[in-house]
């Protein structure tokens, strides 16, 4: 689903949730192979992940503002140039 | 809830437990486990629904909204799994930081209703085409997964106390220290990065 909505949206805002959701599915999946192998080294792997991915979306967020404060745009199917 | 101190007491037959002793007059000694089934189809269809509403709403702020949903639901699936420390963790990280950073940027760039020229037609088709493509994969790679016999017969589907925060700690910091105190590194650059990207320069 993740996949799909960052193929067919424009904002680059609901871009990123989609991707939010992606790692989310990860999350789930990796939780339901820890409890089918009784390993618990998989649940803290998803803690990570989610640490990680708090991390980028602080540093994707103000990016994206950056981008808007310059262009005053957040199209992806504007922005496809490396330099405006 | 008692299950740090009760190992063979998994989470979610204490949910059901809850729901049982809610509504005793709905159900029996013999629908419990059905419960559980009840309850992780209302989760995964109210997971799916918001992850659809996510993606196609127009208007954002919904769009926010139906994903701190959908954060919701897989907690609750977290808590199905027994995985309490996981769950918790992902209410607080997720729905509480991460998406409030989402509605403050939301509102700061004043995106009211998407005013977005759809893009092309072709583009459509082929996103959902190969999302498809990508769902047949995972639903073709699920059915000839072959579980072992053994994993069958014996399915005891781990042991009670996998996700408490007891036992993951001590794996957190026995086995996992390097890549925690790697974290910590992680997100010093991080907060560092974000605020040097957001500076607004003083002329």
């Amino acid at each position: 689903m993740g996949a799909i909505g960052v193929l067919f949206r424009r904002n680059a805002i609901i871009v990123f949730m989609c991707v939010e959701l992606m790692l989310n599915s990860v999350n789930l999946l990796l939780v339901v192979f820890s409890k089918l192998h009784s390993d618990t080294n998989a649940q803290v792997f998803v803690l990570f992940i989610m640490a990680i991915a708090a991390a980028e979306v602080a540093v994707g967020l103000a990016i994206l503002m950056m981008i808007y404060r310059n262009t005053g745009t957040s199209d992806i199917e504007r922005l496809n140039k490396l330099k405006w | 809830m008692g299950t740090a101190s009760d190992p063979d007491l998994d989470l979610g037959d204490v949910l059901s437990d809850a729901i049982f002793n809610k509504f005793p007059l709905l159900c029996n000694r013999a629908t419990k486990p059905m419960i559980t089934q009840i309850l992780f189809y209302f989760l995964t269809t109210l997971a799916i629904l918001s992850a659809f509403t996510t993606v196609f709403l127009k208007n954002p702020v919904y769009n926010v909204l139906s994903l701190i949903v959908n954060f919701f639901c897989i907690a609750g699936h977290y808590l199905l799994l027994n995985a309490q420390f996981l769950a918790a963790v992902h209410i607080i990280v997720y729905s509480g930081a991460i998406m409030v950073l989402f509605l403050y940027v939301i509102m700061m760039l004043n995106l009211n209703y998407e005013t977005e020229v759809h893009k092309s037609v072709f583009v459509k088709v082929a996103a959902v085409v190969s999302g498809g493509l990508l769902l047949l994969t995972l639903v073709g790679i699920f059915k000839e997964a072959e579980i072992s016999a053994t994993l069958l017969s014996d399915f005891t589907l781990g042991a009670s106390d996998l996700g408490t925060v007891e036992n993951i700690g001590k794996v957190l910091f026995g086995e996992f220290l390097l890549p925690f105190e790697v974290s910590s590194i992680l997100f010093l650059a991080a907060m560092v990065g974000a605020v040097m990207i957001g500076k607004r320069e003083i002329k």
